[in-house]
């Protein structure tokens, strides 16, 4: 993985609360063995009609998305199923962050270990940012922080092991491994084994 | 152990390799690995790639249910019914446990299913485990007693590369049901009913126990329904303290304990529950004595209202744009909506109690012209007890499909869906828009709603008709 450290850019706005996993990419995209491609699908029952033709209303089809990496959504975003295909097809898109005031716990898990970040902030931010569609905004990494296009600055909460990953560009698997020992002494000590 | 802990408390540090840290996240031991075609390919191609094993693959068990046809197998050729990258999927999962030495329960195996009902048939699932797959119904599992819950691909990786996960300690949030479960309202009823109250967001960071009379009265079957649908309420699992029931439920089944070792694993099974002087982060006391038959109205599971009750008015433009989606009208109940499809079945309630609930209802009389039904047992198990008990006949009599084991039309990724703007009666855990096929209109309820459903031809009310 790449390490992370600043995403800058204009914000899409999906003003609405509990995007689903299902919505973000439906389950008969699911089929796939890889994890490439799957921006094609993503959002794809909102973004195009029954003729497979781009909904001109969607905001991820306006003009003004282009190039934008910064999502900002209702909250309780990623809710549902635990498919990782939901991060993976946001990323394969081009979307490096989103932001919102609440987002579910295994969307969360699955987009930290991908690189896409969480960025969870107050109802009165949140507000603005969805007031204001097209918003240039940063992202920082090392400092935890969004800065707004009237040069504000706000803090938001990311798991400490969690930001060093993603600032490092390390593998958690690799994390994990160095622990071999440890975990084989569990399995040794333990009195009752599964 | 200490009065003081709840149940998750004493099994999350029971599992706990590596102590967390401000910095850094807790290693946590998983007792059992379940593994289906969706959500592992990507997992077994980082392992391949890195030249590792599955490292205990005797702790890993893999089924075949979101991809597979419900119509009979026998051939690759059948396997095309949901698809050609469906069954590419399903061989894909084939060729990978033959590679990395995994049991695979799949087709002729007589024990294939969807994984969170062949778990606990098989007795794999058990009080104390801590479980994990890559789906987020894993939460089912809690109705043992386990720390159960689901997990993304990479983390799928994780386990197989080295049996453990790197988890931050959840909260934990007690739901206390009180009262008495009236007849005719079921598991189903209170757990939408739980999430009716504590919302689809309500349970997010937090570790649910189901706690009080009404869920000690509970079956085992009722039970893993509730804990289902905890993460439709936002918490990745829900857990319920094992008792008599439980016990029982196990004994004999054909993975738990023998003989002495049986006597010694309910022994400790025993301690496996909240302490009197036990805390928890948040609790929510649900009266369980006012409830009716609960459906949906909306477009997730927590826009739930008693069949009878108006739906609300008001709400937000989500709120406006879930009432559209489903072309429904505030201030009128449910209860009347013309159905165009039923779906029996899903790891809520595609076990055996489930299709019996379904079929006293369908018993003697027939579907309503124009509603297609279908029956999908959530096992082979299920599947061969029913019609043991010679319940596949009353569905078929009463012009319903009876079809083999799978997910199905829960999230209709292996050809069987609603077609758009069908309005879908379905016993399984997710009305999100687009979930059962492009523009299916999805309402969740019981199979006794769902089956009376079929028969009136509109959404009904079960208890006129027991």
């Amino acid at each position: 993985m790449n390490p992370i450290r600043r995403i800058a850019s204009r914000t899409v706005v999906l003003a609405v609360r509990d995007v689903d996993t299902d919505q973000i990419i439906p389950a008969r995209y699911l089929t796939t063995t890889t994890r490439e491609g799957l921006g094609q699908a993503l959002f794809h029952d909102l973004r195009y009609d029954d003729n497979g033709n781009e909904v001109d209303a969607f905001p991820l089809n306006q003009a003004r998305a282009a190039e934008c990496k910064v999502l900002v959504a209702g909250k309780n975003f990623g809710c549902g199923s635990s498919r990782e295909h939901a991060p993976w097809a946001l990323l394969d898109y081009g979307f490096e962050a989103v932001i919102s005031t609440e987002i579910a716990d295994i969307f969360r898990s699955n987009a930290l270990k991908n690189g896409l970040v969480p960025v969870i902030v107050d109802d009165a931010t949140h507000a603005w940012l969805l007031d204001n569609p097209g918003a240039d905004v940063v992202i920082d990494l090392e400092s935890a922080s969004l800065t707004l296009p009237d040069g504000s600055v706000v803090g938001f909460p990311i798991d400490a092991f969690a930001r060093y990953c993603l600032l490092e560009g390390i593998d958690e698997l690799g994390y994990l491994r160095k622990h071999l020992g440890r975990i084989e002494k569990f399995e040794e000590s333990r009195v009752w084994k599964p | 152990m200490d009065p003081a802990s709840t149940l998750f408390e004493k099994v999350w540090a029971e599992h706990v390799v590596v102590p967390e840290t401000a910095e850094t996240p807790a290693v946590l031991y998983i007792d059992l690995h379940l593994v289906h075609e969706v959500t592992s390919p990507q997992a077994f191609s980082v392992l391949r790639d890195s030249g590792l094993p599955v490292r205990r693959p005797d702790l890993t068990l893999a089924t075949l249910d979101h991809s597979t046809p419900t119509t009979p197998v026998r051939t690759f050729q059948d396997l095309l019914v949901a698809g050609e990258s469906a069954a590419r999927q399903v061989r894909q999962l084939e060729d990978n446990c033959g590679e990395f030495g995994i049991q695979l329960l799949g087709f002729g195996s007589g024990q294939r299913g969807i994984v969170h009902v062949i778990g606990p048939e098989l007795g794999a699932t058990q009080p104390g485990k801590t479980i994990v797959c890559g789906d987020s119904h894993t939460s089912t599992h809690g109705a043992f007693g386990a720390l159960a819950f689901g997990i993304g691909t990479t983390e799928v990786g994780h386990v197989m590369a080295t049996q453990c996960l790197l988890q931050r300690r959840p909260q934990t949030l007690a739901i206390n049901v009180n009262g008495v479960l009236p007849g005719g309202v079921t598991a189903k009823d209170l757990v939408l009913a739980i999430i009716g109250r504590i919302g689809v967001d309500g349970g997010t960071g937090h570790v649910i126990e189901y706690r009080g009379p009404v869920i000690a009265a509970l079956d085992m079957e009722q039970r893993m329904t509730v804990c289902n649908m905890s993460i439709e309420g936002g918490a990745r699992a829900g857990m319920i303290a094992p008792d008599d029931t439980t016990f029982q439920f196990l004994a004999g089944r054909e993975r738990v304990p023998r003989g002495s070792d049986w006597d010694a694993a309910v022994a400790r099974w025993r301690s496996l529950r909240s302490g009197d002087d036990a805390t928890f982060d948040r609790s929510v006391d649900i009266d369980a004595s006012a409830l009716t038959p609960m459906v949906t109205f909306g477009t997730n599971p927590g826009m739930v209202i008693g069949i009878d009750d108006p739906v609300p008015s008001g709400g937000d433009a989500s709120f406006r744009k879930a009432l559209d989606y489903m072309q429904v009208e505030a201030g009128k109940p449910m209860a009347g909506q013309p159905v165009d499809v039923v779906f029996i079945g899903s790891c809520t309630n595609g076990r055996i109690s489930d299709i019996e609930q379904a079929a006293r209802i369908l018993d003697g009389r027939r579907v309503a012209d124009g509603v297609r039904v279908l029956v999908v047992p959530g096992s082979e198990q299920v599947k061969a007890a029913a019609e043991a008990r010679g319940l596949d006949k009353i569905v078929t009599a009463a012009g319903a499909e009876w079809r083999e084991a799978g997910c199905s039309m829960c999230l209709g990724m292996n050809g069987d869906i609603a077609r758009p703007g069908e309005l879908s009666v379905s016993t399984s855990n997710r009305n999100f828009e687009g979930r059962q096929g492009i523009g299916a209109r999805t309402v969740l309820a019981s199979p006794a709603t769902a089956a009376a459903s079929a028969i009136a031809g509109c959404v009904a009310d079960p208890r006129k008709l027991v």
